[in-house]
C-alpha cells in the first residue's frame, strides 16, 4: 500500500476488512487450542498446528500488514528471508536424520 | 540538508524509506527467531523425549507442565492488539485523531495485559521451582517467550512514545505521522506474528 | 574549480560553523563523519589485532623464551618473568581473530568505506537514516571497549577462539561473556548499518541511476548488506543461548554427562555442542563475504579507473555477485565435514561449495580481464589493486581442497587452514583496503598521498606478507594443528618444518616495520600533501566527478548529480577525453 491518498471510503473498507480477519483470527486459536486437547499423534498434532499457524500469520501479514497490497520490492524482501528460513531449517533437520540413528518427530 | 523520500515514497519503489527500512528490520528478525525455532527443533529431535523430566516427574506432553488457558488468554490478547494498533492508524488515515488516541491507548493496554499474564505465568513456574537450567524444554520456553516479552516491552515503549510525545507530529505533519503509524504497526503485528508461532509450538506440540 | 582544497578541513558547508565540535566530529550524522570514524577506530584495531599477533609470534618462533624489551610490561598472570603462559597465548589468539574480523575488517570495508562512498557514488546527500548511521558507529564504539576491557576481567579475555565452539566457551572464565556480550553489540550495530546501506542504496540513487548504472563497489556493498543483515541474527540468537547457558545455566549447548577436569558438569544436558556450530556458521561463512565482497569492489574502482577502459563484462560482475550472495547461506557446514554429518549432507555442502566457487572465479577473471588492451597507470593504489588479485587467487584455489570432504578431513584445523583463509583476509582484503586508503585519500582530505612511501609500502608489505602466509599453508601439510601454544614442537611429525615458525615471525615483525611508512603518509599527508584536484585521478563516478574534494559539509553536493551513462565510460570513442563521466549531459559533453 503507498501512502499517497487513502479515500475515505476505502479506508472505511479496510476497517470491516479487518474486523473479519480479527474474527478467523479467535476462530483459528479457538481451534488449535481445541486440536491440542485432542491428544493427537504426535506427527499430525504438527501438520495441523503449523497449518493453522501458517494461516493465521498469513492473515496478519496479508491484511493487517497490508502485504496483500504492498509494492514488489517489500513482497521480494518478505519472501527473501522467509526462503533462507525454510532453508536453514530444512538443512538442519536433514543433518540430523542424515547422521543416522535419530528419526525426525517419529516419521 | 534534505533527505530525499523521508515521506512522499519514491516513484520507482514506490515506498518511502522508513517503510523500506522496518521491513529490513523485520527481515532480521524473522533470522533471529528463525535461528531460535532452528535452536528447538535441533534440540528437540535430538531430545529422547520431551518436554521429558520436570521437577522429577516425566512428562509426555508440553500441555501437562505449561498453562495453556493462560497462553490462550495471551493469544487473544495479542491479536486483539493488533486489531487496536491498525484500526489506529486507519483512524488517522480518516483524520480521526480522536479515535487514534483511544485505540492506541487499548494497544498500549493490551500490550500491558499481555506482560502481565506472562509475568503470572513465570510466577507460578518458579514458585515451583522450574527453572530454566531444570531441562531443555523449560530452557527453550523462558528464553523464546522471554525474548518474544521484550520486543512486547520494546512495542509498548515505541507506541507509548507515539500515544504522547510523538504525537504532537499530528499538528506538524499529518502525513509523515500516519506513515509513522504505519510502520509502528508494521512491528507490533510482527511480534504477534512471532507469538502465533511460538503459542502452539511450544505450548500444544 | 580545483581549490577547495586549501580551505581548512571542515569549513566548508554553510551551516558549518552553528554546530558546536561535538556536534560536528563526534556525535556527527555526516555520513563523512561517521566514515571517518569508523575509519580511523578500526585501523587502530587493526593495528592492536596486529600486535597481539606479533606477540605470539614470539612465542612461536622462540617458545619459552621471555620476550624481549616489552615482556616486563606484563603482569604475572600473564607473562611471568615475560614469559607467555598457555592461558595468555589463548586469549591472544581469540582476540586477534575476533579483533581482526569484528572490529578491524568489517568495519574497515563496510562502516568506513562504504559509509564514505556509496552516499557519494550514487549521488545522495547523506544516509537514508543518518541518527540511525550515527548510532551504529557508537553502538560499534561499545562493543570495541567491551571487547579490549574483557583483557582485564579475572582470568582475562576470552580464550575458546573466534569461533567459541562449545562446550569449551560454556564453562569458560568470565572473559567469554564479555566477548558474548561485546558480539550481541556488534551485531546490532552491523544490523543498524545494514538496514541503512540497503534503504539508501535502493531509495537515493540519483535521477537516471538504474541499478545497472550503479558503480559496481555499490553493488558490492549492497550484497554484502544483504549479508549483514540476514546471516548475522542467528549467531544474535546463538549469542543469547550460550549466555543463558553461562548465566543462567540452561544446557543448549552442553551435552550430558560431560566430564571436565575429571568430574561431571553439574548441568541439566541434553543439548548440542554441534547446534553452536551450525549457528555459528551460518553466520561465519556468509561473513567471509562480508570480509571479501567489498574488498572486490575496491579493486574494481581501482582497476578501471587506472586501465582507463570499462570494466569487463560489467552485468556478468553483478549477477555473479548476486548469485554469490544467495549461495553463501548454503555452504555453511562445509566448516563441519569432522563433525560426522551423513553422506547426503557432505554431499549436499560438498557441492555448494564447489559452485560457489564458480561466481568468484568468474569475478576474479573479470577483473584480471579488465587489465587486457588498457592503456595501464601504475598508481599506488593500482599496485595493490594488482596485488590484491594474485594473492585472492591463491587465498581461493587453497580453499577448495577444503570445501570437499576427502581432502578436508586431514587438513581440517591445521595451519593450512590458517594459510589458506589468511591469504584471502590479509594480502587479499587488506591489500585492496588499503589500496582504498590510497584511492579515496584525495577524496576525503583533498590532498594526495605521497607516492614513494606508497609504494615502499606497497613492495614491502606483499613480499612480508607471503613469508608469512605461505609457510603456514606447507606446515599444515606437514599436519601442524592450530592453535599451538609452542608451535609444534612436542610433535614428531612436525620436526622438519618447525624452521618455517622463525621465518613467519621475522616476516610478521618486518610487515610491521614496512606499515610505519604508511602511517607516516597518513598523518603527514593530511596536513601537507600536495593539493588534490576535484577529479584526482580523472574518474567517472560521481564521487570524483560531481562532488568537489572533500565534499561540500552536510549535502554532499553543489547540487545533486543526475546520471547520464554507464559507471566506467573510459576511453570511449564519441568522448574526446579518455573519460566520460557519469553526470556529464551528452550535448556539452566536455565541461567539468
Ligand atoms: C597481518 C598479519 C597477521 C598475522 C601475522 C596473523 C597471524 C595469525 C596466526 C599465527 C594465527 C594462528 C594462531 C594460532 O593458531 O595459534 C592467526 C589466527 C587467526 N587470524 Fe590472523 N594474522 C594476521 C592478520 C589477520 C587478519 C587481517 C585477519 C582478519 C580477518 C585475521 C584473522 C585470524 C583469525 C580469525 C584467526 C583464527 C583465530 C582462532 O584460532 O580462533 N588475521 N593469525
Ligand atoms: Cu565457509
Amino acid at each position: 500500500m503507498s501512502d499517497t491518498g487513502h479515500s475515505i471510503e476505502e479506508i472505511k473498507k479496510h476497517v470491516r476488512v479487518y474486523m473479519f480477519v480479527f474474527a478467523s483470527l479467535a476462530v483459528l486459536t479457538v481451534v488449535t487450542v481445541v486440536v491440542g486437547y485432542l491428544e493427537l499423534p504426535f506427527a499430525p498434532a504438527l501438520i495441523v498446528a503449523l497449518l493453522i499457524a501458517t494461516v493465521k500469520a498469513g492473515l496478519v501479514a496479508a491484511y493487517f500488514m497490508h502485504l496483500v497490497s504492498e509494492e514488489q520490492i517489500v513482497r521480494w524482501l518478505v519472501w527473501l528471508s522467509l526462503g533462507l528460513l525454510l532453508a536453514m531449517f530444512l538443512i538442519l533437520s536433514v543433518y540430523y536424520v542424515d547422521q543416522g540413528g535419530t528419526e525426525i518427530f517419529g516419521f | 540538508m534534505q533527505i530525499p523520500f523521508t515521506v512522499a515514497p519514491r516513484p520507482d519503489t514506490g515506498v518511502n524509506n522508513a517503510k523500506l527500512g522496518v521491513w529490513l528490520f523485520l527481515a532480521s528478525e524473522v533470522m533471529l527467531f528463525g535461528g531460535l525455532f532452528s535452536a528447538y527443533i535441533f534440540l528437540r529431535i535430538g531430545a529422547p523425549e520431551w518436554p521429558g523430566m520436570v521437577g522429577g516427574h516425566a512428562y509426555e506432553r508440553a500441555s501437562d507442565i505449561l498453562n495453556v488457558p493462560l497462553a490462550t488468554l495471551n493469544t487473544m490478547v495479542l491479536i486483539g492488539s493488533s486489531v487496536t494498533m491498525v484500526m489506529s492508524w486507519a483512524s488517522l488515515a480518516m483524520q480521526r485523531f480522536d479515535r487514534y488516541r483511544l485505540y492506541m491507548g487499548a494497544t498500549i493496554a493490551l500490550g500491558f495485559v499481555f506482560l502481565v499474564v506472562k509475568a503470572f505465568e513465570y510466577g507460578e513456574k518458579f514458585s515451583h521451582g522450574y527453572l530454566p537450567a531444570e531441562n531443555n524444554f523449560l530452557a527453550i520456553y523462558f528464553v523464546l517467550t522471554g525474548l518474544h516479552g521484550l520486543h512486547v516491552i520494546g512495542g509498548i515503549l515505541v507506541n507509548m512514545y507515539f500515544m504522547w510525545p510523538g504525537a504532537r507530529m499530528w499538528k506538524t505533519d499529518p502525513k509523515r505521522f500516519t506513515n509513522r503509524i504505519e510502520i509502528a504497526g508494521l512491528y507490533w503485528h510482527f511480534v504477534d506474528l512471532v507469538w502465533i508461532f511460538l503459542f502452539p509450538t511450544i505450548y500444544l506440540l | 574549480m580545483a581549490d577547495h582544497a586549501a580551505v581548512p578541513e571542515g569549513h566548508h558547508g554553510e551551516d558549518g560553523h552553528h554546530e558546536s565540535f561535538w556536534r560536528k566530529y563526534i556525535f556527527s550524522t555526516d555520513h563523512k563523519v561517521i566514515g571517518i570514524q569508523y575509519g580511523i577506530t578500526s585501523l587502530l584495531f587493526l593495528l592492536f589485532g596486529f600486535s597481539l599477533v606479533m606477540l605470539m609470534r614470539w612465542q612461536l618462533a622462540y617458545p619459552g623464551q621471555p620476550v624481549p624489551l616489552i615482556g616486563w610490561l606484563f603482569s604475572d598472570d600473564t607473562m611471568p618473568g615475560g614469559v607467555m603462559l598457555p592461558e595468555f597465548y589463548n586469549q591472544l589468539g581469540a582476540m586477534h581473530g575476533t579483533i581482526m574480523v569484528f572490529l578491524g575488517i568489517v568495519p574497515l570495508a563496510v562502516g568506513a568505506f562504504g559509509n564514505y562512498v556509496v552516499p557519494l557514488q550514487i549521488g545522495a546527500p547523506d544516509m537514508a537514516f543518518p541518527k540511525l548511521n550515527m548510532a551504529s558507529y557508537w553502538v560499534f564504539f561499545v562493543g570495541g571497549v567491551i571487547m579490549l576491557g574483557s583483557f582485564f576481567v579475572p582470568a582475562g579475555a576470552a580464550k575458546a577462539g573466534w569461533t567459541s565452539y562449545a562446550p569449551l566457551s560454556v564453562i569458560e572464565s568470565m572473559g567469554q561473556t564479555m566477548w558474548l556480550i561485546s558480539m550481541v553489540f556488534l551485531i546490532t550495530s552491523s544490523l543498524l548499518g545494514a538496514v541503512n546501506f540497503l534503504t539508501t542504496i535502493v531509495q537515493l540513487r540519483a535521477d537516471g541511476m538504474g541499478f545497472m548504472q550503479m558503480p559496481f563497489f555499490v553493488w558490492a556493498q549492497f550484497i554484502t548488506s544483504f549479508l549483514l543483515l540476514l546471516a548475522f541474527p542467528p549467531l544474535e540468537a546463538a549469542a543469547v543461548l550460550q549466555l543463558s547457558d553461562r548465566l543462567l545455566d540452561t544446557s543448549f549447548f552442553m551435552p550430558s554427562g560431560l566430564v571436565v577436569s575429571g568430574e561431571v558438569v553439574d548441568v541439566a544436558g541434553g543439548g548440542s555442542p554441534l547446534l553452536w556450530q551450525h549457528l555459528f556458521w551460518f553466520l561465519a561463512h556468509p561473513e567471509v563475504y562480508v570480509l571479501v565482497l567489498p574488498a572486490m569492489g575496491i579493486v574494481a574502482e581501482i582497476i578501471a579507473n587506472n586501465a582507463r577502459k570499462p570494466l569487463k563484462g560489467y552485468k556478468v560482475l553483478v549477477y555473479s555477485l548476486v548469485f554469490l550472495g544467495f549461495m553463501s547461506f548454503i555452504v555453511w557446514a562445509h566448516h563441519m565435514f569432522i563433525t560426522g554429518m551423513g553422506q547426503v549432507m557432505s554431499t549436499f555442502f560438498q557441492t555448494t561449495t564447489m559452485i560457489i566457487s564458480i561466481p568468484s572465479v568468474i569475478i576474479l577473471t573479470a577483473l584480471f580481464l579488465s587489465l587486457w588492451g588498457g592503456s595501464i597507470r601504475f598508481t599506488t593504489p593500482m599496485l595493490f589493486a594488482l596485488g590484491f588479485l594474485p594473492m585472492f587467487g591463491i587465498g581461493g584455489l587453497t580453499g577448495l581442497p577444503l570445501g570437499l570432504a576427502a581432502t578436508d578431513i586431514p587438513l581440517h584445523d591445521t595451519y593450512y587452514v590458517i594459510g589458506h583463509f589468511h591469504y584471502v583476509v590479509a594480502p587479499g582484503t587488506i591489500l585492496a583496503l588499503m589500496g582504498g586508503i590510497y584511492y579515496w585519500f584525495p577524496k576525503m582530505t583533498g590532498r594526495t598521498m605521497n607516492d614513494t612511501l606508497g609504494k615502499i609500502h606497497f613492495w614491502g608489505t606483499l613480499v612480508s606478507m607471503n613469508f608469512i602466509f605461505f609457510p603456514m599453508l606447507i606446515q599444515g601439510l606437514a599436519g601442524v594443528s592450530r592453535r599451538l601454544y609452542d608451535g609444534g614442537q612436542i610433535y614428531a611429525h612436525a620436526q622438519d618444518v618447525l624452521v618455517y615458525n622463525e621465518v613467519m615471525s621475522i616476516a610478521a615483525w618486518v610487515l610491521f616495520v614496512f606499515q610505519i611508512p604508511f602511517i607516516v603518509n597518513l598523518l603527514v599527508s593530511m596536513k601537507k600533501g600536495k593539493a588534490a584536484a576535484d577529479n584526482h585521478w580523472n574518474a567517472t563516478t560521481l564521487e570524483w566527478s560531481a562532488a568537489p574534494s572533500p565534499p561540500v559539509g552536510h549535502g554532499n553536493f553543489r547540487d545533486l548529480p543526475t546520471v547520464y551513462r554507464d559507471p566506467y565510460e573510459y576511453s570511449h570513442p564519441d568522448h574526446d577525453e579518455d573519460y566520460w563521466p557519469q553526470d556529464v549531459p551528452p550535448a556539452e559533453a566536455s565541461e567539468n
